[in-house]
């Protein structure tokens, strides 16, 4: 799959936002019965960062938003909002606002009385509340809809509706959960753009929970990986997807081929894999100072990053022949699946830049091969 | 088409028909006979109904039926209410099956059973600690709310199970309190069911009349208990106008339900097409 790592944003944009931590999660562990669902997370948000809580269902992620939300005490551990310890606060006294999966809208009340649910818990005047919602409806451009009732809005007018309640009150920190989950795929990366310009807009700052790995590479400035309860890694989206650190977030975002190898040679400019997949040795153009008793690595290379000829590659490293057993043409791109000598099948992606080029097909000898620095030396 | 076509599901369906109201129409026919024996067509009179509004006997059980049906009903929908939110909305605690089985167990247990147990409570409890001090009205007005809390819990927590949780969270999250939480938002959108809950208990203590004959005492005869104890002594068609009387009201109550909810429904819909289009 082609991900678009932080396809939207100017990268001056995101160096202009401050270092200072906003949300500080100490410890958090949470147990439901006897299974854990948080592992002793540690996190620091920025203020102003659109931060992304990325995993597979039952990863924690939702009970982490939860616990941030005040819906779920932690079983130890503490949450500090701009340093101040709200571990013990329910969640209507905190300063943070939550957009739900399924929206929340209150069905019995109109837009506008959504809108203005907030605003009246905190006992503001008339004035200050109509105004607010009338700036709530123009920012989300919801301004002909007031009136209405939650079910006679479309999908993407209930989402509006749903963020703009939940950013009513100015809250200091602003959660999404499963952000596009209900919408369908066209709408989804429309509004992902959209909802991206409001937050911005707003200068809020947000921590989202996803399972799709498009949608946290669109929106979020830096994305956490999470894997049983715990924080595998957390950088921005070119860090995870370029420099993954573990097998584990590797094969978790995007495609990639994984070669089982063992350090033939390991100096401070270059160091040498032999593998038992590849008929090459794989050749990387820096070292891993790794530890003497454990020479057994991982070798992680990308699909796209793994090119493929009809010719021999020259040099003796980074190449294998192979026979094509596979192809998924998908319009913008081709996925070769090519079958190495020993039967292991790599994926190797081609742009299709022409059309109808002369391609290789089913069974033809191919050559897979690929550059010293296109993939990623992992420990097993 | 041809209409007059003889086909089988055509006579099913007055076969059925009749034998559903056919005997209602047989009463409401006899309601308007002038006879005063019930089973002898005389002709056409309205006199019966009369007699019935002369009847101070009868008169008085109606009204006191729907005073114990009224507080019966309230008083059901209030329990059943907060049975519900705790079988529904606490998170597990020891004997929470054991509570909403035993809430839900008049559901199953024979009216005969109900009606002796709780006359030897009260006569248990009027022996040792002097209250009730004898029983009435408020003896019905306790046995009926009994067995209407497990109807009107069973109406209510089904609603409240299939609500959306996090519509409750968002209240708290928008920070309305717990309290304020129920009251602008849960209690609005199950109040539907907490309407069909007070018409069910409201009707089925209108209706009941074992419980009733067990707990009641003197100077507290329902209007079913007085209905059942003078056909016993003869059926005046007195009690055929009351039932004619009765089977208006409620089908007056029935269409009125019907046709606002179609009303309810034709509007929704109608605001669909308009999102759609939209």
């Amino acid at each position: 799959m082609a991900v678009t790592a932080g396809a939207r944003r100017h990268p001056s944009e995101a160096s202009k936002k401050s270092q200072e931590t906003l949300l500080r999660i100490k410890g958090i562990t949470k147990y439901f019965d006897e299974s854990l669902a948080v592992d002793d997370v540690n996190l620091d948000i920025r203020r102003g960062e659109i931060f992304a809580l990325l995993g597979a269902s039952g990863s924690g992620k939702s009970s982490l938003l939860r616990i941030i939300a005040g819906f779920e005490a932690p079983t130890s551990g503490h949450i500090l909002l701009d340093g101040e310890d709200i571990t013990a606060q329910p969640p209507y006294q905190r300063q943070i606002n939550m957009m739900f999966q399924s929206y929340a809208l209150f069905p019995h009340m109109t837009v506008e009385q959504n809108l203005a649910f907030g605003l009246k818990q905190d006992k503001l005047a008339r004035d200050v509340i109509l105004d607010r919602v009338q700036r709530m409806l123009k920012l989300v451009h919801m301004e002909k809809y007031a009136r209405r009732r939650p079910h006679q809005l479309s999908g993407g007018q209930r989402q509006r509706v749903a963020l703009a309640r939940s950013l009513a009150k100015q809250p200091k920190l602003l959660l999404l959960d499963e952000p596009m989950g209900a919408l369908d795929k066209k709408l989804r990366t429309e509004m992902q753009l959209e909802v991206v310009d409001i937050l911005e807009n707003v200068g809020v700052t947000c921590v989202m929970v996803t399972h799709d790995q498009e949608e946290a590479m669109t929106m979020a400035d830096r994305i956490a990986i999470m894997d049983e309860g715990f924080i595998q890694q957390v950088g921005s989206p070119v860090d995870i997807y370029e420099s993954p650190t573990s097998r584990m977030v590797a094969e978790f975002i995007g495609s990639v081929n994984i070669f089982e190898g063992t350090i033939i040679d390991d100096e401070e400019d270059h160091m040498t894999l032999r593998s038992p997949d590849l008929e090459r040795d794989i050749y990387i153009g820096h070292g891993v100072s790794s530890s003497v008793d454990n020479r057994q690595m991982l070798f992680a290379l990308r699909p796209e990053k793994t090119w493929m000829t009809t010719e021999k590659p020259d040099g003796d490293y980074n190449w294998s022949s192979g026979t094509v057993r596979d192809i998924a043409y998908l319009g913008g791109h081709t996925v070769y699946y090519v079958k190495l000598p020993n039967g292991k099948v790599v994926q190797c992606f081609l742009a299709n830049t022409e059309r109808r080029a002369e391609r290789p097909t089913w069974d033809d000898e191919v050559y897979v091969h690929w550059m010293n620095d296109s993939g990623v030396v992992l420990r097993t | 088409m041809n209409r007059s076509r003889f086909s089988l599901s055509r006579l099913c369906f007055w076969l059925g028909i009749g034998f559903l109201y056919a005997p209602m129409v047989v009463l409401i026919v006899y309601s308007f006979n002038s006879s005063r024996l019930v089973t002898v067509w005389a002709g056409w009179s309205t006199k019966w109904y009369g007699e019935l509004f002369r009847d101070e006997q009868i008169m008085n059980a109606v009204g006191r039926s729907l005073q114990v049906a009224f507080y019966s009903a309230s008083t059901a929908v209030v329990l059943g209410m907060l049975a519900s939110i705790v079988i529904v909305r606490f998170r597990r605690f020891r004997g929470r099956t054991l509570f909403s089985g035993m809430i839900t167990a008049p559901l199953v247990m024979p009216d005969v059973i109900i009606g002796l147990s709780m006359l030897l409570l009260f006569v248990a409890m009027a022996q040792s600690i002097g209250w009730p001090p004898q029983r009435g009205l408020l003896t019905v007005w306790i046995a009926h709310t009994t067995f209407c809390v497990a109807y009107s819990t069973v109406v209510i927590s089904s609603r409240l199970r299939e609500m959306d949780q996090s519509l409750e969270e968002a209240a708290l999250d928008l920070g309305a309190t717990p309290v304020r939480a129920f009251f602008l938002v849960t209690l609005p959108i199950i109040a539907p069911s907490i309407l069909s809950a007070w018409l069910l208990s409201f009707t089925l203590s209108l209706d009941d009349v074992v419980i009733a004959s067990f707990v009641t005492g003197p100077g507290a005869t329902t209007l079913p208990i007085e209905v059942f104890s003078s056909v016993k002594l003869g059926v005046t068609p007195k009690i055929n106008a009351l039932a004619t009387i009765i089977i208006g009201v409620v089908s007056l109550v029935a269409f009125g339900s019907w046709y606002v909810s179609r009303r309810i429904d034709e509007r929704n819909r109608a605001a669909a097409r308009m999102a759609a289009e939209a």
